[in-house]
């Protein structure tokens, strides 16, 4: 296969195991994202691959060829680290042509590539600036441009936006999507962040506890979670404790809710996870057999409007958008429906 | 929408500032007396006893006269140990840091425990005084129990000799006391640097060995040229361990004033000698110095 497999790979550090056989693939050109809460492995395994940790047991090919005893310095694998690692006693031009420099004394060549990198991450002439003369915003394009001088196969991020502002985060994320569509090589990015996952990704990887708990295109996760970590971890979601009554039946108290497919392994009478997003709930005035609360929070952003409705001691979130039915306000009594499409039924 | 005017900061800032400017100078004069006490007042003293005429008081024969001066510069043992001090001095500040500068980087890998107890060994052994771990090592070094018997028990040598006095020893034992300073200077920064610059250079195709020399050691510029400059001066005003461990020919100037001032009781030589050396010494210094302040 052309591109990196990842084989049954673990590790382990004395007695705890920090990623558990976990095994996938990425192929040439795909943007592949390990996104899980902080400690669920994530940079671990990021880290194997670059080769900085040895696994503790498992495989790691590139295009077929087993690659797991390599040292780092072989590999040739891009990386942009969380702290960018520039180097302090270089400049600008000096940082991204360090690779270039391990490889061949033409000093002519090299400077040219690394205009070329300055023009493709559009901070021509810059080369000659001291790293530390850097903006939050250009210190992390640098050490984008660094990572891709010696062109790697894939480039590898260990969360290189966690430490810009909002603003830039976004505008930084655009960009390396429009990098890597341009380039077409593979990347892999570890985040904590799932927007980031869900604007940037091909395939998300979702991690936790070490182990892969879901992967797949970012919006068939978000749509069909297959566990209530995962429905959880990406977006917000409502759960509700149900009782499997029927095909495509489930009750909550004495309400019987229609979902779409409940898993095979739940049968009548089980106990089950009832996941069913804010934008999924629909709010009404109530006495229309829907299940009632009574509204205790209203948050109007403008664009969206999410209410807070406690049914008898749940917390359930709604979200609508402003141009929908007027707005009710915090103890007014309501009634809430679920889109029966949208609610998922998962194994508690 | 109102807002609330800022404080007036005004005045509470000119108040810092006048306390601040007068805070200032009252705790400069502080070290500037006791500079003046125990560092300007002895050195004026010490000029001016090297032109002095030569005799047996403290002063010499009082006068001035730039004689000591000229006796310095026309004895050759003054000129060849002020050469062979420098040199000597340089030998042991590139021996130190290329064994202490390895081995600082190698306690700043490992684990906090570890760390700690390296340090306080390190430490430790400057709790020692200088005599003391020269007389050591001339114990260690000597025929009857010194460390060639162990040589000779494990084969690699036939009989146990004596390997003090020479240059070897000197310079050991001036290694040994120079490098916890080395490892405590390099320290701080060195367990600043950031591991992921290792880690990233390595990435970029670089091997551990090309990492440690375009990397660790050019971001540890400062800290190295500082710690040239003390273990050269540790080196250049050595005087127990030349004396004990060395040879006459390899006796340092420090050994030659003392000499001067005790046994020759020649107190405007001695100091003209002292005077000359610390120019020497000085210039050098500067030099070291300059080499280290170089702009990226």
């Amino acid at each position: 296969m052309i591109g990196l497999e990842v084989q049954a790979v673990s590790k382990s550090y004395s007695a705890i195991k920090v990623v558990d056989r976990v095994s996938f693939s990425v192929p040439q050109g795909e943007f592949v994202c390990f996104l899980g809460p902080s400690g669920c492995g994530k940079t671990t395994l990021l880290r194997m691959i670059a080769g900085l940790e040895a696994p503790t047991d498992g495989h790691l090919f590139l295009n077929g060829k087993d690659i797991t005893g390599q040292p780092v310095h072989e590999r040739g694998f891009g990386m942009v680290f969380q702290s960018l690692a520039l180097f302090p006693h270089l400049n600008v031009a000096d940082n991204i042509g360090y690779s270039l420099r391990l490889r061949s004394g033409n000093a002519k060549l090299r400077a040219e590539r690394v205009e070329e990198l300055l023009e493709l991450i559009r901070l021509p002439g810059i080369g000659k600036r001291a790293v530390s003369a850097l903006s939050g915003g250009q210190r992390q394009r640098v050490a984008i441009a660094r990572a891709l001088a010696q062109e790697p196969q894939i480039l590898l991020l260990d969360e290189p936006f966690s430490a810009l502002d909002a603003k830039l985060r976004e505008e930084m994320q655009v960009e390396i999507r429009q990098l890597q569509q341009k380039l077409k090589i593979s990347m892999i990015l570890v985040t904590h962040d799932q927007r980031e996952a869900m604007t940037l990704a091909d395939t998300i990887l979702v991690m936790g506890k070490g182990e892969i708990q879901q992967m797949g295109a970012p919006l068939d996760i978000y749509r069909n979670p297959s566990n209530t970590f995962v429905a959880g971890f990406i977006g917000s979601t409502n759960f509700l404790d149900v009782t499997v009554e029927g095909p495509g039946l489930v009750r909550f108290r004495d309400k019987t809710i229609a979902v779409g497919a409940i898993p095979e392994a739940l049968t009548r009478g089980q106990k089950g996870v009832l996941s069913v997003r804010p934008e999924n709930v629909e709010l009404s005035n109530g006495g229309d057999g829907g299940l009632g609360g009574v509204v205790t929070f209203v948050r109007d952003v403008g664009a969206s409007i999410e209410t807070h409705v406690d049914c008898g001691g749940l917390e359930i979130v709604s979200l609508s958008s402003s141009s929908q039915a007027a707005c009710p306000a915090v103890s007014d009594k309501v009634s809430l429906r679920f889109q029966p499409d949208a609610c998922r039924v998962l194994e508690p | 929408m109102t807002l609330v005017s800022p404080p007036d900061l005004s005045r509470y800032a000119r108040f810092v500032q006048r306390t601040g400017r007068l805070g200032g100078r009252w705790v400069l004069a502080w070290p500037a007396v006791i500079l003046g006490i125990f560092f300007v007042i002895p050195f004026l003293l010490l000029l001016r006893v090297s032109v002095a005429e030569s005799g047996f008081g403290a002063m010499g024969n009082g006068g001035f006269t730039a004689a000591s001066y000229l006796a310095a510069f026309q004895n050759d043992v003054f000129v060849y140990s002020v050469v062979f001090s420098v040199v000597l001095a340089a030998v042991v500040a590139l021996i130190s840091i290329a064994a202490g500068f390895p081995f600082t980087y190698a306690i700043t890998r490992m684990s906090r425990r570890a760390q700690v107890c390296w340090l306080v060994f390190v430490l430790m052994t400057l709790s020692l005084s200088e005599v003391l771990i020269t007389f050591a090592w001339q114990v260690m070094l000597a025929k009857r129990v010194g460390i060639s018997n162990l040589l000779v028990w494990l084969g690699l040598m036939a009989e146990p000799v004596s390997l003090s006095p020479n240059l070897g020893a000197v310079l050991a034992c001036l290694v040994y006391l120079v490098i916890p300073f080395t490892v405590l200077v390099l320290f701080p920064g060195m367990s600043r640097i950031d591991p992921q610059m290792a880690e990233a250079a390595r990435t970029m195709g670089a091997t551990p060995a090309r990492t440690f020399f375009t990397i660790i050691v050019p971001i540890m510029r400062g800290p190295i040229v500082t710690c040239l400059m003390m273990s050269f001066i540790v080196g250049i005003g050595s005087y127990v361990a030349p004396m004990v461990l060395g040879r006459p020919e390899h006796w340092t100037v420090a050994i030659l004033i003392s000499k001067a001032a005790t046994a020759s009781n020649d107190m405007p030589l001695a100091s003209a000698m002292s005077v000359l050396f610390l120019a020497v010494a000085s210039v050098i210094c500067l030099i070291i110095y300059r080499l280290g302040v170089r702009k990226v």
